[in-house]
């Protein structure tokens, strides 16, 4: 085989890069809306309280496919009150889905925290549910420089 | 396949506390929305389940969406009564679990 020039290999690679750095931005992205019906869905209709949610997440987010997340609900984490749900909604990925707390009263604290990916500058949106049934929701926007999927 | 998982939590703690656990698993987390250089997706490859339990009843676990960045990272918090063994269990999407224990002396 003849063997690969030193420019060949190069535009190969930078080729390579470029597909895998497209890879999400082609794709349409959820919506608000995407967003708000996977909210409606986790609280069956009901409305969820504005409030007790803490969000942190840095302001700016220079790489967008690692971004530290913390959530805390201040609510009691008792035996018969206590956080039993909590699910973290994007508006700007290709898909609202992120992830989804799941806390006992063996919890302690109704907080977690994790890193996520984030397709650009987006809302981030926090519901949480009681094992009362009441929910609690927050949101928090976040501005990405590089997308966690390109873009 | 999936390497070992890390953890890092007390090996002690006084009863009634609130512990801190870090866990961590090595993964690529294939979203499914990638393509490769000639252009053919890439199948989806996540972990899309962690849980822990304490003694057998369960403390945290969390359901995972592609949005998780690759080498999923998860910190939450346990309270502590007794003596015993925490379980961890990561699912992948291929059926594969991978699990670890870690035990804790409550005084």
């Amino acid at each position: 085989m003849r063997q690969l020039s030193r420019r060949a290999a190069l535009a190969a690679g930078a080729s390579g890069v470029a597909l895998t750095v497209m890879g999400w931005s082609g794709k349409a992205r959820a919506g608000v809306k995407e967003a708000a019906d996977e909210v409606a869905k986790f609280t069956g209709g009901n409305t969820a309280a504005q409030g007790k949610i803490t969000i942190e997440l840095p302001e700016i987010a220079e790489n967008g496919n690692t971004v530290p997340l913390t959530v805390s609900v201040n609510a009691p984490m008792d035996a018969d009150n206590y956080v039993s749900d909590v699910m973290v909604v994007s508006e700007g990925n290709p898909n609202p889905g992120v992830i989804t707390f799941h806390f006992t009263p063996l919890s302690g604290k109704a907080e977690a925290q994790t890193r996520i990916r984030l397709a650009a500058t987006q809302n981030i949106v926090v519901v949480a549910k009681t094992s009362k049934g009441e929910f609690y929701t927050g949101q928090k926007q976040v501005k990405v420089t590089i997308g966690g999927c390109g873009g | 396949m999936a390497e070992k998982p890390r953890l890092k939590l007390p090996k002690e703690a006084k009863k009634g506390d609130v512990i801190e656990i870090k866990t961590l698993i090595p993964h690529v987390m294939l979203t499914g929305l990638t393509k490769d250089k000639d252009g053919k997706t890439i199948p989806r490859k996540i972990i899309n389940k962690f849980a822990c339990e304490f003694n057998g009843k369960p403390v945290f676990s969390a359901t995972i969406e592609p949005a998780v960045a690759a080498n999923p990272y998860l910190q939450f918090t346990a309270k502590v009564e007794e003596s015993g063994t925490f379980k961890f269990s990561w699912t992948d999407d291929d059926g594969t679990v991978t699990t670890a224990e870690e035990q804790i002396t409550v005084t």
